[in-house]
C-alpha cells in the first residue's frame, strides 16, 4: 500500500488501491448486498426509474406509430435511405463493447482492476446490446418478416443471399448478445447465491435461489464456475473484434464514397472501445457516487478507464486522419468530393462538431489531473459520447446524401419520431440499468472477496 | 368566388377572403399554400355547408396533406358518397363468350384525346372492358405512335374519383328529366327574342357533328350568340394569320425538311398542336450516324426557358416583349421590309441576327422561323414573311384552312360576353366545359357576372369554380366515355369512341347540345354517326367506312390540302407602339397542368416540370441576375402587384431566364379543383388583365419575409465535372468519333467467370441527342406500373416514386446555361451492386439479363437503394398506393402489382409487356422479333429516344445503337457494367456565333 502523502505521482499511478482499505469479506458483502437487499429503494432511485419508464414509454408508442403507419414517419428519403436507426445501432453496439472488452479480455489478462467494474460493463453491454437489437429490427419496412434474414428450414426453400452483410450482421449480432448474456449470468451466479442466503424476503429468496440454479458454493462449483467463465471470456473476446468489425462491413461492402473504406473494420472497433469506455465512465461515476461505493471503483479504476479512452480516442483519430488521406490519395473524384463535402458541405458543422468531441476534447486526458478530477472525466465522457453518435451520423448521412448522380442529391433531416425512438432507446437503457442496480448486485461480490483476500495477503507480505 | 350569399347559409369567410389574408401577409411564416391558411374553422364551416349535399366535394374539411400521405393516386373518399359506379361486374360466367372479350388479353381501341380541341390519336388499352393506358396510335398523322404527358395522364382524369357524379341545382341534388324541364322552360321562354338573351360558352371546337348541332341550335335561336374561349388560347397564332394572308389558316410545318430552324418564343417540340409530330421529325434530322453526318440546326430566342430551348444550339435569352423587335431586325436581315423596333440593338447582339439571318438565308427553302403563341400577332406575322421571303412556303411549312370550325379571336368573345352580362343582355348561359370563372380574364369580373344570369347551366367533369356560380350543374362524360370527334393539328378526323360507360351517368356536349335541340333521347353515338353519314354520301359502303375509321382512328384523307395563301405587303412597315416601361410580366401556361384543366390529375402534378424539376406548386420565375439585384432566393414569398391587383407567389430563380423579367405560370391556385388540385400553387390569373394576356409591364415586386417551401424533385444543377451527359459539337465528333467512349473499361475486372445470356438479353438505349426532356416518358411509366402518387410533402423530403426520372443539368454560366436532359431509368446493372447487399436475395438477376424486383421477398432494408449509384430505386416509405379508393381500382394495371408499404420498387424494363410477347411468341413457335416488345416509356417518347430490344442479336437497333461510337454507359468506371446505355449529345452550332462567344 503506497499511501505516502509526499508522493504525489503514486497517488495516480498503480499504487492506488483498487479497493478501499478496512473491507474484510464480511463489509463487502455487506454493502453491496444491502443496495439490493434493502426494502426501500432511495428516492433518487424511484425518481430516476420514473423518467427513464417514461422515456421506455415513448419508445413503446413510438415503434407502436411506426409500425402502424410505416418508417416514412422517420426523415429517411432516397437518396438517404438509413438515418437514426442505423446511427442508433452502430452507437448501441459500440457501447456494449466495453463492457465485453472489460469483462473478457481483461480477465483474460489478469486484470484485477476490471473486477469492481466489470459486473457493471457487461451489464451495459447487455443493455446496450438489447437497445442495438431494436434498430435492425424496426428500421426495416416490414419488420413481421425479419426472421427471413435468419437460415431457417421453410417452405419457400429460400436461404438468405449469404453475400450480404445485413445476414452478417444478423449472425454477429445474435451471436453477441446470447454470448454477452451468458456469460453474464454465469458470472452472477455465485452473487445470486448470496442473495439467496440473505435476503429475509420470501419471495425474494424464490427467485434469486431459483436464479442461482442451485449454487451452494462447493468446490467443484467453483472449479466449474471458473472454468465455464474462461471459456465465455474466450469466446467472447473474439467478439469485442468480430462485432463491429462485421457491423462496419455493413457499410465497407457497399461502393458508395464514405462507406467504401477497408480501413473501417479496425477503425470501428476503436471507435467501439472509445464510445464503450466513455460510457462506462458515465455510467459509473455517479453510480460510485449515489451508492457510496468508492471504495470499490476507484480513483486508479477512473485512471485507467480514461486512459484507455484516451488511447482509442487517438487510434479514431487515426481512423478520420486515413479516411481524409486515402481519399485524397486514391484520385477517385468521388471520394474526395465526399470528404470535402463532409469538411465543407451542408454537414459541415456537424463534421467540425464531432472533430472537436472525438480527437481535441480527449487530449485534455494526457494530463494526470484531468484523470484524477471526476468531474472533469465525466465531461469528457459525455462528450465523446455525443461525439461519437455524431460520427456515425456523418458516416451513414453525408456518405449517402450526395453519391454519384447530383441529380439525385438530397438532404436528410430527422424528424420528431426518429428523436423519440432515439431517446426511447436510452430510456430503456436507462430503466434497465436502474432496475438492474436495484435487483442484482452491480459489483461482482464473489470476485470482490477474492480481492480482500488477495489485498490482505499484499498487506501481510 | 362571388362573396353574395347564394345559398342563403354561407358564412362571410370564404376563398376571397382567404387569398386576401395570404396577400396581406397576416400569415404564418411558413405556409405551403391555401390549406394551411384555410384550416380554420370557419373555412371548416363554410365548405361543409357550401356543399350540404357532400356528394361533391367531401375533402374540404380534411387536411390535404395528411390526405396525401396515403393515396395512391387523386387521393379521395370515393367509398364514402355511395356514389361510385363501377363497371357493371358480372359475377356469373357469361352464358355467350363474347368475341373478342377473353380474360386478361386487352383490347385496344382507337380514339383522340385532345387538347384545346386539337386531336391526339391514341390506342386505348382495355382490359376487360376497363381502359387502363393510353399509347399513341401509330396511323395518326399527330401521334405516330407517340403522345404528350397529357394524353398519358387523361387515364387518371376518366377515373379521377373527385369527378362530379350529380346534376346540382342550386347546391341541391338535381336530375338530368328535372334540368330538361327547366331547360325547356327556359329555352321556351328565350325562343319568343329569337334567343336573344341566350348565350353558349364552349371551348375550341374542331368537332364537325358537334359544330353541326350548334349550328341547328343557333338556327333555332337566330339571336343567340356562341362564344368559344381557352384561357391558353391559340388568338395570337390565328391573328397572326390574320394581318398575314388576310384570313385565318392553320400552318403546319414539316421538320422532316428543315436544315435550320429558329424559334421566337416558341416551344413547339412539346407544347401546341402536333408538337409530338415535330418533335419526332425534328429528332430524326439530329440522329448522326457516320463520321460525315449532318444535323439541323435549331436558334431558339425565347425569354423563358422552354424544352426547345434546352435543345436549341444556340439559344438567346431575350425579354419576351424584345422579341418583336428581335423578328423586325431579322426580317430585315433576310430582306422583308419591316420598321425597326426600339431597342432591338441592345438585347440582341447584331452579329447575332447577321449570322442567324445568313445561315438561313443558305438553307433557303429548308428553314423555318416558328413563333410561339404567347408572342403579339405581329411576330407570328414576321415569321410568315420571312418563312415566304426564304422560300419555305410549301417546302417547310403549308397552310391549310383552319381546323378550329369557327375559329374567332376568343379573347375578345369572352369580353363580348362579359360585356353583354353585365349590361344584363343575358338572361340564359349555357357553358359547355371549360372554367371561366376560374380563368376567364380577372378584371371582366365575370365571378361576379355569372350570378347574375337568370339561367345559367354548366357542364363540366367537376363541380369547379364555374358550376358553384351556375344554377345547374351536369356532369360531363370524359372524353374515354363518349362519342365525338376532333382534328388533328392538320385536320385529319378522328372518331373519338367511348371505351366505358360513363362512369358516373355523365353527358357529353354531344348529348348536351341534343338536349338543347330537343333531341335529348338521342345516343351520342347516332348523332355522331348520323352526321357523318350525311357528310359522307358518296362512299358506297358506309358501314365499311365507319368500321375502318373506327379501328383506325383516322378518317382516311380528311387531312386538310394545303392551301395558296397570298402574304399581305408590307406587314411589318408599321412602327411598333412604343415598349410599355417597367418590369415585365410573362403568363405561360403550366407546362404539366396546363391552363389548370389537369390540375386534380396527380400524376400532372406530381410530374416535374421539365426546367424547374419542381411538382405541386407553380411559381415567379425570375433570372439569377435580377433575383441578385432584389435580394431574392427561391422559395421566397414574394408579392406580385399588377394592374393594381396583387398576389403573393413564391419566386424561382431560374438560370436562363431573361432578365427584368418575371414569368408566372396559369392553372394553379385552384379553389376548387378536387382533393388534389385545390389550394395547390397560387393563381396567376388573379393578375392577369385582359389587357395583357401574355406579356405585360409594370410589375412590381414586393419582398415578403416569408417563405413558400415548393417541391422540386431534383435540387442539385450541376454535374459537378463529372461525365454525365457527354456533349460535343458536330465538329468536335467528326474529328474525335469517339469522344464519348474515352475511358471505356476494356476488361471489367471480375473475380467472377462472364455470365452467359442464351436466348434473349435485354437491353435498352436512351438518345440524349432526341430526348426532349417532356416528361411524357415518366406519366406513360407510372400508368402502366400503377406508381403512386406520394404528395408535394413526400416530395419535399426526396420520396417520389417515378421508375423512371429526367435529371436535367446545368452547365456553363449561370445566366445562360446550356440545359441537358438525361432520362434515367434502372440500369439492369451486369453487375448489380444492388443484388450482392439485399440479405433475402429479393433482387436478383434474371437469365435474361433483367435486374428483376421480388416485391414479396423484399423485407425493405434499403440497403440496395443506398447502394445503387444511380439512385433509380424508390421505395414506399409509407402506403403511398391507394388500397381503398373503388374508382381508381378499375385503372390499374392487371399485370403489374401495386406495391405495398415496406418494399422497394423500381423499372422493371415492363418486364410484363416482355412477357406477354415473349408468350405468344412461344405460341407461335418463334422467337420474338425486333421491336416487338415495346417499353412504356419507349411507346410514349416523341423523338423516339428511347430504343430497347434483345442485344444478344446483333442486327436489333438496340444493338445498333449500343454499336455506335456515341454508346457510353453511365458511371462506366463503377464497372456495374449497365444494359442501358446513352448515345452522347451533338450540338451543331454555327461556326461564327460560337467563334464570337468564344472570343
Amino acid at each position: 500500500m503506497a499511501d505516502s502523502p509526499t508522493d504525489k505521482l503514486a497517488q495516480h499511478s498503480l499504487a492506488v488501491p483498487i479497493i478501499g482499505p478496512g473491507h474484510d469479506y464480511a463489509s463487502v458483502t455487506d454493502k453491496i448486498s444491502h443496495i439490493v437487499l434493502s426494502r426501500k429503494p432511495p428516492k433518487w432511485w424511484i425518481l430516476g426509474f420514473a423518467a427513464a419508464f417514461a422515456l421506455v414509454m415513448l419508445l413503446l408508442y413510438s415503434i407502436t406509430y411506426l409500425f402502424a403507419v410505416g418508417v416514412g414517419i422517420w426523415g429517411i428519403q432516397i437518396p438517404v435511405g438509413w438515418g437514426f436507426a442505423i446511427i442508433n445501432f452502430v452507437w448501441w453496439i459500440g457501447i456494449g463493447h466495453a463492457g465485453t472488452l472489460i469483462s473478457a479480455i481483461l480477465l483474460l489478462l489478469r486484470q484485477q482492476w476490471r473486477t469492481s467494474i466489470n459486473r457493471f460493463a457487461e451489464a451495459m453491454t447487455l443493455f446496450a446490446v438489447a437497445c442495438a437489437g431494436i434498430f435492425p429490427l424496426i428500421h426495416m419496412g416490414r419488420p413481421w418478416l425479419a426472421y427471413w434474414l435468419f437460415p431457417y428450414p421453410d417452405t419457400m426453400k429460400m436461404w438468405p443471399n449469404f453475400r450480404s452483410p445485413l445476414v452478417w450482421d444478423a449472425f454477429a449480432v445474435s451471436t453477441y448478445a446470447t454470448v454477452s448474456a451468458l456469460f453474464w449470468f454465469i458470472g452472477l451466479l455465485p452473487d445470486l447465491a448470496t442473495l439467496r442466503d440473505r435476503s429475509k424476503n420470501r419471495a425474494a429468496k424464490i427467485i434469486y435461489g431459483f436464479l442461482a440454479m442451485g449454487w451452494r458454493g462447493s468446490a467443484v462449483h467453483w472449479y466449474r464456475h471458473e472454468t465455464a467463465s474462461l471459456l465465455l471470456a474466450g469466446l467472447a473476446t473474439p467478439l469485442v473484434l468480430s462485432v463491429h468489425t462485421i457491423v462496419s462491413l455493413d457499410f465497407a461492402f457497399s461502393i458508395v464514397p464514405g462507406w467504401h473504406a477497408t480501413i473501417f473494420p479496425p477503425y470501428f472497433v476503436a471507435g467501439a472501445i472509445y464510445a464503450g469506455f466513455a460510457m462506462v465512465l458515465t455510467l459509473s461515476i455517479p453510480v460510485r457516487k449515489l451508492f457510496g461505493l468508492e471504495d470499490f471503483i476507484t480513483m486508479r479504476h477512473l485512471d485507467n478507464m480514461g486512459k484507455v479512452m484516451l488511447a482509442a480516442g487517438l487510434i479514431v483519430g487515426y481512423g478520420y486522419m486515413m479516411e481524409a488521406f486515402s481519399a485524397y490519395y486514391s484520385g477517385n473524384p468521388y471520394e474526395r468530393f465526399m470528404i470535402m463535402n463532409r469538411m465543407g458541405g451542408p454537414y459541415a458543422a456537424v463534421y467540425w462538431f464531432l472533430v472537436a468531441c472525438n480527437i481535441v476534447t480527449p487530449q485534455f486526458l494526457w494530463s494526470r489531473k484531468v484523470r484524477a478530477n471526476v468531474g472533469a472525466l465525466f465531461t469528457i465522457a459525455m462528450v465523446v459520447n455525443v461525439g461519437m453518435w455524431l460520427e456515425r451520423f456523418i458516416i451513414v448521412v453525408t456518405s449517402l446524401h450526395r453519391d454519384f448522380l447530383p441529380s439525385s442529391w438530397g438532404m436528410y433531416y430527422p424528424t420528431r419520431w426518429d428523436f423519440a425512438t432515439f431517446f426511447g432507446t436510452i430510456g430503456l437503457f436507462v430503466a434497465l440499468l436502474f432496475l438492474f442496480i436495484r435487483f442484482l448486485p452491480l459489483i461482482s461480490i464473489f470476485e470482490m472477496r477474492a480481492l480482500v483476500n488477495e489485498e490482505d495477503k499484499k498487506a501481510a507480505d | 368566388m362571388a362573396t353574395e350569399n347564394k345559398n342563403g347559409g354561407r358564412p362571410d369567410v370564404d376563398i376571397a377572403t382567404l387569398r386576401h389574408s395570404a396577400r396581406e401577409g397576416n400569415t404564418p411564416r411558413f405556409w405551403r399554400g391555401l390549406d394551411e391558411l384555410a384550416g380554420t374553422p370557419e373555412f371548416r364551416d363554410h365548405a361543409e355547408n357550401e356543399f350540404p349535399h357532400g356528394a361533391n366535394d367531401p375533402n374540404a374539411t380534411l387536411d390535404r396533406r395528411e390526405l396525401l400521405k396515403v393515396m395512391a393516386a387523386s387521393a379521395a373518399f370515393a367509398g364514402l358518397t355511395g356514389c361510385t359506379k363501377l363497371p357493371t361486374q358480372t359475377i356469373v360466367p357469361y352464358v355467350r363468350e363474347p368475341e373478342q372479350i377473353i380474360p386478361g388479353k386487352p383490347l385496344f381501341y382507337a380514339t383522340a384525346v385532345t387538347l384545346g380541341g386539337v386531336a391526339t390519336g391514341v390506342l386505348v388499352e382495355s382490359h376487360m372492358s376497363r381502359p387502363t393506358k393510353v399509347e399513341g396510335n401509330p396511323d395518326h398523322p399527330g401521334s405516330l405512335g407517340a403522345s404528350d404527358s397529357f394524353a398519358q395522364a387523361s387515364i387518371l382524369g376518366l377515373y379521377d374519383p373527385d369527378r362530379s357524379r350529380a346534376e346540382v341545382h342550386d347546391g341541391r341534388i338535381g336530375s338530368w328529366p328535372e334540368f330538361q324541364t327547366e331547360l325547356t322552360a327556359a329555352l321556351a321562354a328565350a325562343k319568343i327574342t329569337g334567343g336573344s338573351g341566350l348565350r353558349l360558352l364552349t371551348q375550341t371546337i374542331t368537332s364537325a357533328s358537334l359544330a353541326a348541332q350548334i349550328r341547328k341550335f343557333l338556327k333555332a335561336f337566330p339571336s343567340a350568340k356562341w362564344h368559344q374561349y381557352e384561357s391558353v388560347g391559340r388568338d395570337n397564332v390565328r391573328e397572326g394569320a390574320r394581318i398575314a394572308f388576310g384570313e385565318y389558316v392553320n400552318a403546319v410545318y414539316r421538320l422532316n425538311r428543315v436544315e435550320v430552324v429558329l424559334t421566337l418564343d416558341s416551344d413547339f417540340l412539346t407544347s401546341g398542336p402536333g408538337s409530338v409530330r415535330y418533335a419526332r421529325e425534328f429528332a430524326a434530322k439530329r440522329r448522326v450516324d457516320g463520321a460525315e453526318s449532318i444535323m439541323n440546326r435549331l436558334y431558339a430566342v425565347e425569354c423563358t426557358p422552354t424544352n426547345t430551348g434546352a435543345m436549341a444550339d444556340h439559344r438567346l435569352r431575350m425579354r419576351a416583349s424584345e422579341i418583336e423587335s428581335f423578328a423586325r431586325a431579322l426580317a430585315r436581315e433576310i430582306g422583308v421590309s419591316a420598321a425597326a423596333g426600339p431597342g432591338s440593338s441592345s438585347s440582341a447582339p447584331a452579329e447575332w441576327i447577321a449570322a442567324v439571318a445568313r445561315d438561313l438565308k443558305q438553307h433557303a427553302g429548308a428553314s423555318l422561323i416558328v413563333a410561339g403563341d404567347q408572342q403579339p400577332p405581329v411576330v407570328h406575322a414576321l415569321a410568315h414573311a420571312i418563312n415566304q421571303k426564304l422560300g419555305n412556303f410549301d417546302k417547310t411549312v403549308y397552310f391549310t384552312q383552319p381546323i378550329e370550325e369557327s375559329p374567332i379571336h376568343q379573347w375578345e368573345s369572352m369580353g363580348e360576353l362579359a360585356a353583354d352580362i353585365r349590361a344584363g343582355k343575358v338572361t340564359t348561359i349555357l357553358i359547355l366545359g371549360g372554367n371561366p370563372a376560374y380563368d376567364a380574364p380577372v378584371d371582366l369580373g365575370l365571378r361576379e357576372l355569372l350570378p347574375k344570369v337568370k339561367f345559367s347551366a354548366r357542364l363540366g367533369m367537376h363541380e369547379d369554380e364555374t358550376s358553384v356560380l351556375c344554377h345547374w350543374h351536369i356532369p360531363q362524360a370524359h372524353s374515354l366515355e363518349s362519342w365525338g370527334d376532333a382534328r388533328a393539328y392538320d385536320g385529319t378526323i378522328t372518331v373519338m369512341q367511348p371505351l366505358i360507360a360513363p362512369l358516373y351517368e355523365g353527358k357529353s356536349e354531344h348529348d348536351f347540345l341534343a338536349a338543347l335541340n330537343g333531341q335529348a333521347e338521342k345516343p351520342s353515338h347516332d348523332i355522331v354517326r348520323e352526321f357523318w353519314l350525311a357528310q359522307k354520301t358518296g362512299i358506297p359502303r358506309f358501314d365499311a367506312f365507319w368500321e375502318k375509321t373506327l379501328r383506325d382512328g383516322v378518317m382516311a384523307g380528311t387531312a386538310f390540302p394545303a392551301k395558296q395563301v397570298s402574304l399581305k405587303l408590307g406587314i411589318g412597315e408599321q412602327p411598333p407602339a412604343a415598349r410599355p416601361q417597367g418590369l415585365e410580366i410573362v403568363f405561360r401556361p403550366d407546362p404539366t397542368i396546363w391552363d389548370g384543366r389537369f390540375a386534380n390529375n396527380g400524376w400532372l402534378q406530381e410530374l416535374p416540370k421539365p426546367l424547374t424539376k419542381l411538382t405541386w406548386d407553380n411559381v415567379a420565375m425570375l433570372s439569377p441576375k435580377m433575383a441578385q439585384r432584389l435580394g431574392l432566393k427561391s422559395e421566397d414569398a414574394i408579392e406580385l402587384k399588377y394592374e393594381g391587383r396583387t398576389i403573393v407567389a413564391p419566386a424561382w430563380v431560374m438560370p436562363g431566364h431573361a432578365d427584368e423579367s418575371v414569368t408566372v405560370f396559369l392553372g394553379y391556385g385552384r379553389t376548387r379543383a378536387g382533393n388534389v388540385g385545390s389550394s395547390a400553387g397560387f393563381d396567376a390569373g388573379w393578375i392577369r388583365p385582359y389587357a395583357t394576356p401574355w406579356i405585360g409591364a409594370g410589375l412590381e415586386i414586393r419582398k415578403t419575409h416569408q417563405k413558400w417551401a415548393l417541391a422540386a424533385t431534383q435540387t442539385h444543377n450541376s454535374m459537378e465535372g463529372r461525365d454525365l451527359v457527354r456533349v460535343a459539337t458536330l465538329d468536335e465528333y467528326h474529328k474525335n468519333p469517339k469522344f464519348a467512349q474515352a475511358d471505356v473499361v476494356k476488361n471489367p475486372l471480375s473475380l467472377y467467370p462472364e455470365v452467359k445470356y442464351e436466348g434473349y438479353s435485354w437491353g435498352m438505349a436512351v438518345d440524349l441527342n432526341a430526348c426532349t426532356g417532356c416528361g411524357s416518358c415518366v406519366v406513360a411509366c407510372q400508368a402502366e406500373n400503377n406508381i403512386a402518387v406520394v404528395g408535394k410533402k413526400e416530395v419535399m423530403i426526396g420520396r417520389e416514386m417515378h421508375w423512371i426520372r429526367i435529371d436535367r443539368y446545368f452547365e456553363g454560366d449561370l445566366d445562360d446555361p446550356k440545359t441537358y436532359h438525361e432520362p434515367v431509368v434502372c440500369m439492369h446493372c451486369e453487375d448489380a451492386p444492388c443484388e450482392v447487399v439485399c440479405p433475402v436475395m429479393a433482387t436478383v438477376h434474371s437469365p435474361e439479363g433483367l435486374n428483376e424486383m421480388i416485391y414479396n421477398r423484399c423485407v425493405g432494408t434499403r440497403y440496395c437503394s443506398n447502394n445503387c449509384p444511380y439512385k433509380v430505386r424508390r421505395f414506399n416509405f409509407r402506403l403511398y398506393s391507394d388500397w381503398d379508393t373503388p374508382s381508381l381500382f378499375g385503372m390499374r394495371n392487371p399485370n403489374v402489382s401495386v406495391r405495398s408499404r415496406g418494399v422497394m420498387e423500381k423499372c422493371s424494363y415492363c418486364v410484363q409487356r416482355i412477357n406477354a410477347v415473349k408468350i405468344e411468341a412461344e405460341k407461335q413457335d418463334r422467337s420474338v422479333r425486333d421491336g416487338e416488345i415495346v417499353t412504356a416509356c419507349q411507346q410514349s417518347c416523341p423523338s423516339e429516344a428511347i430504343v430497347f430490344g434483345n442485344i444478344n442479336d446483333p442486327n436489333s437497333r438496340v444493338s445498333k445503337m449500343k454499336a455506335k461510337n456515341l454508346n457510353y454507359s453511365l458511371l462506366e468506371e463503377l464497372n456495374t457494367r449497365p444494359r442501358t446505355t446513352y448515345q452522347a449529345r451533338l450540338r451543331n452550332p454555327n461556326p461564327e456565333i460560337e467563334k464570337a462567344a468564344a472570343v
